[in-house]
């Protein structure tokens, strides 16, 4: 056992700490070559892996950077600075602490070039610009510790890709450095061990006192939930009364358009005028920070948010999380309600409010599994290709490398442990000469190969570029709103380009909890005014939709089997009753389609379970099938349960439809042609480098690019159909938005027995899909007809003939 | 060279056009954005762009595919094969920089001989390919051809009595469209008494909406746009919404 030094004894002593055990095991373990620590929130987890290295630099002092940190949230580094700063200063330790992410200085970030601190706290994004420096071998040399913070939250996505293989690149640096993950409760440590070792190290893996089972119920109201919608208005009142008896509530949404309705609607009820901020990804930097700030002096009773404070600072006297709308992954209803109570040994509190009846379903099945402790995942990819184009990109502005070499660091990263070389080569002769088929390129490649082999940028003007584009989150095309000039001209946030687009100079929506008037566009800026007295219009977020968990769907379908709904509130009961009498209910080894017409279309609905993005897939499906076969499809919307299309057409024999064989058949064919594809080609052919969003000079929208990525799809699909690109996006696709493979699982699951119903109106299921937003256009033989028809009816109102 | 081989393979896509009238002309504008002249036998394209990858590459950026000059001449061989006309007008920026004929790939070039064999084509300067190009046909600043007037900058003060209906391009108009299920955005020609400016021809272009003050200053009262697409379609040049 590794004794902790009497400095670091007596301060804890000072403090009335004891070491806790996972510290401990952690300082036992200082010098394995990489560490995972599980640990709950609150315990302590990021003072167990800086020790190591304080006590290092404590016993050794020396210059020079000893220790990075990366966590997800630039946030998270300062607010870690600020708390590392009190042990460092009230013992005297010689050690000198920094962040740096896109919010520091660019004097700054020269200074910590030249002169690194003992140890740097910063994102994925910010390292990965730190390696592209040609003078990165200086500023790494002599690293020993590497911790990554939150690292089950970096191990989904691809930021996490692009931080393991930037810390290969350390590693290669200096090969001794060792690695250090700090993660919460997951459901399958040996993957995100995996993901945080070098290939040919093993990673020791330590376990923190889970802590007491959360306190975790369903939210008591009066009210039933609405037959639909995904607000909880109804929830309101009852929520207010959580606030009022509760020191510091956060209110999860799962998305931001919800947040923002609830929030604007809790301002309103709010009688006792309880200070209550709103927290989420599309609001201005300042306002965020002001929220944040008036939250740890205390000064707000409650916090309306999203995704975004899923991580981040510890707020020591939040005792009270609620979520509203189902929380589609049990997985993360754990995380979010480990934000509450972050002492480590009272049980966290925490409150579900479904936002309509089939999300107290839903919520009843969440709970159980929190209860017994099953958390769902899904099994990690491999690597992806365009992170790792991005990545050779970047390798390539810090100087010419060996390509066999760079091979073999990226084999040593946990998620491309499996790369082929072939792949390898296929994502290098991509960012040398774009990899086309049609060689026309050769005097404008990016990457020239030198005599000795090695690879370099062929024009250095390249390295500004590259770098300016560095980063794999995808924003959608937004624009900034600000108040109009002559009233302060204040920033209050972003909406979607395509949002914007629909507005004209009157019409209202929410952001940041007020209603505000649109008045002009002026440049890439949206000015408003304020307007109190409207109801607004709604601001249209894209944010993330997670698709509800296979383990969550699994548990609604065999709960359904039951026949026996006595444990859920009696209006939901009696919701799955009205469905059984005037349709049926979903079964896990049939798919129940019903069919009706409503307000002048045709509607079809599918109850798939599958998840939302498979459900999506297979609205693109149904609707091609439909197209082919002359029914007049115009569009469709899917949920995590069921898919619904509507047209012109009825459909009378939709297992036609649904045959798996066509269904397989077609998907190669319709896979080329559609929205999603176009879409996940634009976020992959960003990262790989293929369209920059920020250029020397000036910021660029989307719209305002000179050609859009839609047309280099198009292209690419012509003329070289086998271009890597296509190739990455068909697999993005398929385990993302496409999400092929839980489509699949359904079909095996139904075996093809489906059960169709024609129905006289509209069921009690399909109802809540009427109102659901993310509808997707069908651009077929229907559309042509209503262009013509709008066409028409514009030229008779303006008295013009052709 | 897959791509290459393909090429005979490739499907032409055929589109219809919508009638229109210009200073007693008789016009179609085709859903591809070209225009089809009958008593002339003239089709006129605007705005092609080829090379516009190139200059991209060149200035240190991501290489894009190189298929932007096949994919803009293959659609103008099939409006070709359908209106084989005696006479190609290319309204300018025809090329994306001057330099860009010459840096034209050999089967290119070829390509766009074969396309001018037996049939006048002009070359008429844009603001991105000024001057003399490295590449057969006529070249001309503007084209007068009674009762039309060709040039590719439509001019502010342009009277139509005396010139004759000027026919320009420049612009890259697109305009949008409400249906009964939503609003679709497609490039446009825009005509009024005076005047007709053409859609971008070329593969990588962007585009300007109808509703932006340059085009609302250009284009005259009673305006109509012509959507391209399929089935083309005319509507009343949209004005109002979002200035961009």
């Amino acid at each position: 056992m590794t004794k902790l030094p009497a400095q670091f004894s007596d301060w804890f002593a000072t403090r009335g700490w004891s070491i806790h055990d996972h510290q401990q095991q952690m300082l036992d373990k200082a010098d394995a070559a990489a560490l995972l620590l599980i640990a709950p929130t609150g315990g302590g987890k990021t003072l167990a892996g800086f020790l190591p290295s304080l006590i290092d630099l404590a016993a050794a002092p020396r210059q020079g950077l000893h220790t990075i940190y990366i966590s997800p949230l630039k946030a998270l580094a300062a607010d870690i600075k600020r708390n590392l700063s009190t042990p460092v200063t009230e013992m005297g330790l010689p050690v000198r602490i920094e962040d740096r992410t896109g919010d520091t200085s660019s004097s700054r970030k020269r200074r910590q070039r030249a002169d690194p601190p003992h140890i740097l706290l910063t994102t994925p994004e910010s390292l990965a610009l730190l390696i592209s420096y040609e003078d990165a071998p200086r500023i790494f040399a002599g690293l020993q510790r590497i911790v990554i913070d939150e690292i089950h939250a970096l191990a989904d996505s691809k930021r996490g890709d692009q931080l393991m293989l930037a810390v290969a690149r350390l590693n290669a640096l200096c090969p001794t450095a060792r690695r250090i993950g700090l993660s919460a409760t997951v459901d399958d440590p040996k993957a995100i061990a995996q993901f945080l070792t070098r290939s040919s190290d093993s990673c020791h893996i330590l376990n923190a006192d889970p802590g007491p089972k959360p306190d975790i119920a369903m939210l008591d109201i009066a009210a039933p939930p609405p037959w639909a919608g995904g607000g909880a208005a109804y929830a309101i009142q009852a929520v207010l009364e959580q606030i009022a008896q509760h020191k510091t509530t956060l209110i999860f949404h799962n998305t931001r358009a919800q947040a923002e309705i609830f929030f604007h609607k809790l301002w309103l009820a709010n009688a006792q005028s309880l200070p209550i901020g709103i927290h989420h990804g599309s609001l201005d930097r300042v306002q965020r920070d002001r929220v944040e700030a008036a939250m740890v002096r205390g000064e707000l009773r409650a916090i309306v948010c999203t995704g975004s404070l899923d991580l981040g600072i510890d707020w020591g006297n939040v005792d009270l999380v609620v979520q509203i709308g189902a929380p589609k992954n049990v997985k993360r209803l754990v995380q979010r309600i480990g934000r509450a109570n972050h002492s480590y040994n009272t049980p966290s509190k925490a409150l579900l409010v479904p936002a309509n009846r089939f999300e107290v379903v839903e919520c009843l099945i969440a709970l159980r599994a929190v209860e017994s402790h099953s958390l769902d995942g899904e099994a990690r990819g491999r690597g992806p290709l365009d992170v790792l184009c991005q990545h050779i990109l970047i390798i390539a502005c810090a100087g010419p490398f060996d390509p066999d070499t760079l091979f073999e660091q990226t084999r040593q990263t946990g998620a491309y442990h499996d790369l082929t070389r072939d792949e390898f080569d296929a994502c290098l002769d991509f960012c040398a000469t774009g990899g086309y088929a049609l060689r026309a390129y050769d005097r404008w490649q990016r990457l020239m190969i030198d005599p000795d082999g090695r690879y370099r940028l062929r024009d250095p003007r390249s390295a500004a570029r590259i770098r300016m584009n560095i980063g794999t989150i995808q924003d959608t095309d937004t624009l900034k709103v600000r108040l109009q000039r002559n009233r302060g001209g204040k920033p209050l946030g972003e909406i979607e380009e395509g949002f914007a687009a629909t507005l004209s100079k009157g019409d209202t929506f929410l952001i940041g909890g007020q209603v505000v008037r649109y008045e002009g566009l002026r440049e890439m800026t949206v000015e408003v005014s304020r307007q109190a007295n409207k109801t607004p219009k709604i601001a249209t977020f894209m944010g993330t939709k997670f698709a509800t968990s296979t383990q969550l769907s699994a548990g609604i379908l065999r709960y359904f089997e039951r026949n026996d709904w006595t444990d859920l509130p009696r209006h939901t009961a009696e919701w799955l009753s009205l469905q059984q009498r005037v349709s049926r209910l979903p079964q896990a080894d049939k798919l129940l389609i019903e069919t009706f017409a409503h307000e002048g279309r045709e509607y079809l609905c599918a109850y798939g379970f599958a998840g939302r993005n498979a459900q999506q897939t297979l609205g693109l499906l149904l609707t091609k099938r439909m197209e082919e076969l002359g029914q007049n499809p115009l569009g469709f919307v899917a949920t995590d349960y069921a898919t619904l299309v509507w047209g012109l057409t009825t459909v009378t024999d939709p297992a036609a439809l649904f045959e798996r064989q066509a269904l397989e058949h077609g998907f190669e064919d319709w896979l080329s042609g559609n929205a999603v594809m176009k879409r996940t080609f634009r976020a992959s052919a960003t990262i790989a480098g293929l369209i920059e969003r920020n250029l020397p000079g000036q910021r660029t929208s989307g719209r305002q690019a000179t050609f859009s990525s839609d047309i280099l799809y198009d292209t690419l699909l012509k003329y070289d159909p086998d271009h890597l690109l296509l190739a990455i996006t068909r697999t993005e696709a398929m385990r993302g938005l496409i999400d092929f493979e839980r489509l699949r699982e359904m079909t095996q699951r139904i075996a093809g027995h489906i059960d169709h119903i024609r129905l006289p109106r509209i069921s009690p299921l399909a109802a809540p899909l009427l109102l659901e937003a993310g509808r997707v256009p069908i651009a077929g033989a229907a559309q042509e007809r209503l262009v013509a028809e709008a066409a028409a009816r514009l030229m008779e109102a303006a008295g013009l003939t052709t | 060279m897959k791509a290459r081989n393909a090429q005979g393979k490739l499907q032409k896509t055929l589109t219809g056009g919508v009638p229109i009238a210009l200073a007693g002309a008789s016009l179609i504008a085709l859903g591809s954005g070209a225009l089809w002249w009958p008593a002339k036998s003239m089709l006129c394209v605007s705005d092609l762009h080829l090379g516009k990858s190139e200059r991209y590459a060149r200035a240190g950026g991501a290489t894009l595919p190189p298929y932007q000059t096949q994919g803009t001449l293959l659609k103008l061989e099939s409006d070709l094969d359908a209106y084989p006309a005696s006479t190609v007008i290319c309204l300018g920026d025809s090329f994306d920089h001057p330099q860009a004929p010459s840096e034209l790939a050999k089967d290119d070039r070829l390509w766009i001989n074969r396309l001018q064999a037996g049939r006048d084509w002009i070359w008429i300067e844009g603001n991105h390919d000024p001057g003399p190009l490295d590449i057969g046909g006529s070249h001309r600043t503007t084209l007068s051809v009674h009762p039309l007037f060709f040039q590719h900058i439509a001019a502010p003060d342009h009277n139509g009595d005396i010139m004759g209906g000027e026919v320009s391009g420049h612009y890259h108009p697109k305009a949008r469209l409400k249906t009964a299920a939503r609003t679709v955005s497609r490039a446009c020609f825009l005509l009024d008494r005076q005047r007709l400016i053409l859609p971008a021809y070329g593969t990588y272009t962007g585009g300007l909406h109808s509703n932006h003050s340059q085009l609302q200053a250009l284009m005259g009262a009673g305006a109509v746009a012509v959507l391209t697409g399929k089935t083309p379609q005319i509507i009343p040049m949209p004005r109002s919404g979002t200035d961009r």
